[in-house]
Order: structure tokens, then C-alpha cells, then sequence
């Protein structure tokens, strides 16, 4: 390629513009080959995979028909419900001064990396880590399930606000703090406007996804609808298994459409 | 960090009401030295004073309380995007309630009475409650003086208020600021790009160039020598 800058450059090609990248061409063979050696090591065969779908098969005939008749389905779902919904509620709460605390644009550089590092430890953790831990700390029941989800909304919702206000204009923040505005005041009319619309979002989406996590913390005890899922399964009840699912599946199913309108209100 | 020094050995005196324009080229430190005055930039040194107080070491509640007495219009209007243009004016109060206050809306009826008669006067009324960024420049820009005269200011700076706007809604900009500062006797400090502009409405002209004052005068006054002194060269302008 010639050095010349190009406008002393009498013509120009393609390649002046468009330079191949041998480092992206050899990253490609790469993750292919990685693909091959990981596949193998794991022993995935053609057999293997062959005889897990005959397995998997003779278990999906076991689901029909599904038994609904149980009793302890609804009450489970329903703890279930409360704790995915409490644990939003408490998460949020939780999540609103530490996301403020850790917008760069908005705290001193010690201010922020102390809320950071609570947002990346709510975030290091699964739900059921947390879970395990909570029901070895305060005991079988919903409470451990309420912590866990909390744990988990802290860390979603704080760091995806802190992004969020960190993108703002900081324009209409400059002109809210001419007027003489105190710290609240600029957070009340430069910040929340701005980032109210992306927030309810975060919430609903992260309350959608505590309400499928909530079915599942039970599976260590934790409370909720997952305790009942956990030993049907063991009891290899698996037509009851069945009945459980599709009642999950309506339950977030109804959460989804609840949540357009309650967005709808609150926008 | 402070790096190399903007403004150099400028001492400004601006009293009494009417319109003080500072004109100078791009990057000269026009927006810095009004930025100065209410210290949304911090001066490195040097000394501001206003109402009997020194800004430059102010900070906490007593700045604030100082920026209260000072409005501010921006080039790019800066209203709150998505707060109703009510809100935008209100806000003009901020410096004097409490955040429970402010985050309910509970502003005091004389604040709301005052409110709604500037933005009847600068011809809003009926927008009062759209929200801000469905209003066009000129209007935005109408909303931002309403804010900034909402504060009742002792003082109000202007970074540029004409720049993104069209000639025609620039003059009609310059007409409602010149005429409300006038109403409610504000001095007004104002950076303007256009110097027709400048000299139609100002009735004291600074000229900055590198940082330094290098005409400080009457509008009448700024003629092609100055001008040159001012910006440079001299092919831009007309002969």
C-alpha cells in the first residue's frame, strides 16, 4: 500500500477503503476449530445424541394428559406471584440510590465505584445460588425466595439505570442547576424525566423475569411453586409435572400482558 | 484539571439594565466567561462579584442561592425534553423549593399565576401544556427566557440564544428578551455570533479575541478596523 496521502494520490482502488483483516479471517477459523475440540472432548456423538432423544421421547409420553387435580398448584403459584412481586417492589427501592450513586456523570469517581461494586455483587451471583444461600441463612420458605429475587433486582435494575442516566443530556441537567436547584431538585427535573420512560421498562422486564425465577427458587426450597414442581419430578409424578408447567407457562403468559397495561398507566 | 488558561486579565463591570454583547470568533471564551459568572465552569482565578458577594468562592447552599438571582438562556434552549412546557417554566423556581415540593408539583399559586403570564407574554399560552419537544427553536427558546425571567433574576446571561434559530426567529428572539429584561429591569449579558444582531439590540458592545478584551464600547463604534481586530483577516467582510 502506498504511504502517500491520498489526496496527492493520482487513483485509488477498493482496497484503499476497504482493508481485509487476516486477525478477523483467523478469529473465525478459530471459534470453528474451538467448536470441533469442544464438541469432541464432551463426547458428543451421533449415538449419544441419537440415545438421549429415544429417552427424552418415552419421558415427553409420561407428561399425557396432564393432571391438574392436585390441590397444592395454586396456592404455590400464588406464593409464587407474591414473591416475584415483593422482591421487585423491595429490589427497585434498593436499586434507585445506588443507580444514582453510581452514575459517573453525576458522583465523584470513590462514590461511584463503591455503588458499582454493590451492583456488580448483586450481579455475580444466579438467583439459585443466592437462594441456597438465604434458605441456609433464614430458613426454608418464601422469605429466602423474597432475598434471592431481591439480590438479583438490585444488581438488573441498578445497573441498567445507572446506563441509563449516564446517557442523558447533561444540557437540560446544566440548565436545571443555573436555576439555583439543589441536588434533589436537579434529580427531580433533569434526571427523572429523562430516564423515567427506560425505567419502567427495566422494572417490567426485570418483574417478568422474577415471576419465571420465583417458580423456580423453590426448587431449593426457597418457596413458591418450584418446591411442588421439585418433588413431583422425584416422585416421577410426571403427568403432575405436566399440570405444573402449563400452569407456569399461563402464569407468565398472564404477567406479560399484565404488564402492557400497567406500563401503559404509568407512562 | 485545570489546562491552559481561556480567559486572560478580563475586568467587566456590567450595570445598570439594557443589553451587553459580548461578540468575538469561535473558541474564544465567550461561553466560558459566562459560564464564569453563575460558575457552571469554576474560574481558576480571579474574582466575581454580584449582589455584594464574590461568586468565585462561593459553593454548596450560598452558590445556589446566588444562582437563583442569575437566569441563563443556552443556545440549544436546554429545556427538560420531556416535562410539559409548564414544568420548563415552573423550574425557574427550583432554587426556591424543597425537592417534595418541586417532585409533587406543589408550587405555590402566585408562582403558577406568574408562570402562565409569562408565557401568555412571550405568546405561549396555549402550549402550556405540551410537552417541550414538540415546541419548534423559537419557541423552545421562548420557554427558555420564560424559565430564566421566572427566577426573577438580578442578572440574566445568554450563551449564544440565537444561534440555531432563523434570522427572522432570531430578531423576534432578541425583541422578547430585550423587552422583558426591560420589564422587569434585568441587565442581560449576552454572547451572540450575528454582529448585526449585537449591535441592533446591545447598547454596550465587548469584543474578545484570544481570550483578551479588545473593544469594550458603544455599538456605534464597531467599525470594519475593530471588527478585523476582532475576528481576523478581513476578506469576510463586505465591502
Amino acid at each position: 500500500m502506498s504511504t502517500a496521502s491520498l489526496s496527492e494520490r493520482a487513483s485509488v482502488s477498493r482496497a484503499d477503503f476497504f482493508t481485509p483483516s487476516i486477525a478477523k479471517r483467523l478469529a473465525y477459523v478459530g471459534v470453528l476449530a474451538y467448536l470441533v475440540y469442544a464438541a469432541a472432548t464432551l463426547g458428543l456423538s451421533f449415538e449419544r445424541v441419537q440415545q438421549g432423544i429415544g429417552h427424552g421421547v418415552r419421558f415427553l409420553v409420561g407428561f399425557f394428559p396432564p393432571n391438574f387435580t392436585q390441590t397444592d398448584i395454586v396456592p404455590g403459584l400464588l406464593e409464587s406471584l407474591q414473591i416475584a412481586l415483593l422482591s421487585s417492589l423491595i429490589g427497585t427501592a434498593l436499586a434507585i440510590p445506588i443507580a444514582v450513586l453510581s452514575a459517573r456523570n453525576l458522583m465523584p469517581p470513590w462514590v461511584s465505584w463503591i455503588a458499582r461494586l454493590i451492583i456488580i455483587f448483586c450481579r455475580s451471583f444466579h438467583p439459585v445460588i443466592v437462594a441456597i444461600i438465604a434458605v441456609k441463612a433464614v430458613g426454608f420458605g418464601a422469605l429466602a425466595g423474597i432475598i434471592a429475587l431481591t439480590f438479583a433486582s438490585v444488581g438488573f435494575v441498578g445497573k441498567l439505570l445507572a446506563e441509563a442516566i449516564e446517557e442523558i443530556s447533561l444540557k437540560q441537567i446544566e440548565a436545571i442547576r443555573a436555576t439555583g436547584a439543589s441536588f434533589m431538585n436537579v434529580i427531580a427535573y433533569g434526571v427523572v424525566p429523562q430516564v423515567m420512560n427506560r425505567f419502567i421498562g427495566f422494572v417490567a422486564y426485570e418483574t417478568d423475569s422474577n415471576l419465571r425465577n420465583s417458580t423456580m427458587v423453590g426448587v431449593v426450597g426457597a418457596g413458591g411453586i418450584g418446591g411442588t414442581l421439585f418433588s413431583a419430578f422425584q416422585r416421577f409424578d410426571y403427568d403432575f409435572v405436566a399440570g405444573i408447567i402449563i400452569c407456569i407457562i399461563g402464569l407468565v403468559m398472564i404477567g406479560e400482558v399484565l404488564q402492557i397495561y400497567v406500563k401503559r398507566v404509568f407512562r | 484539571m485545570p489546562g491552559k488558561p481561556v480567559l486572560k486579565d478580563i475586568s467587566l463591570d456590567i450595570e445598570g439594565r439594557g443589553i451587553t454583547a459580548i461578540i468575538g470568533p469561535s473558541g474564544t471564551g465567550k461561553s466560558t466567561l459566562i459560564r464564569c459568572v453563575n460558575r457552571l465552569i469554576n474560574p481558576t482565578s480571579g474574582e466575581i462579584w454580584f449582589e455584594g458577594q464574590d461568586l468565585a468562592k462561593l459553593s454548596g447552599q450560598p452558590l445556589r442561592e446566588a444562582r437563583r438571582r442569575i437566569g441563563m438562556v443556552f443556545q440549544e434552549y436546554n429545556l427538560v425534553e420531556r416535562l410539559t412546557v409548564m414544568e420548563n417554566v415552573l423550574s425557574g423556581r427550583l432554587g426556591y423549593v424543597s425537592a417534595w415540593t418541586a417532585w409533587r408539583r406543589k408550587f405555590d399559586d402566585a408562582d403558577i399565576q406568574k408562570a402562565f403570564a409569562l408565557l401568555k407574554r412571550v405568546g405561549l399560552a396555549d402550549f402550556a401544556n405540551r410537552r417541550a419537544d414538540e415546541l419548534s427553536g423559537g419557541q423552545r427558546q421562548r420557554v427558555g427566557i420564560a424559565r430564566a425571567v421566572m427566577q426573577s433574576p438580578g442578572l440574566l446571561l445568554a450563551d449564544e440564544p440565537t444561534s440555531s434559530l432563523d434570522p427572522k426567529t432570531s430578531v423576534e428572539i432578541m425583541e422578547v428578551m430585550r423587552d422583558l429584561a426591560a420589564e422587569n429591569s434585568i441587565p442581560v449579558m449576552i454572547n451572540i455570533h450575528q454582529v448585526d444582531l449585537g449591535k441592533r439590540y446591545a447598547e454596550r458592545i465587548i469584543g474578545m479575541s484570544g481570550g483578551l478584551v479588545v473593544y469594550d464600547g458603544a455599538p456605534d463604534g464597531l467599525d470594519g478596523d475593530i471588527l478585523k481586530k476582532i475576528y481576523g483577516g478581513q476578506d469576510w467582510l463586505a465591502t
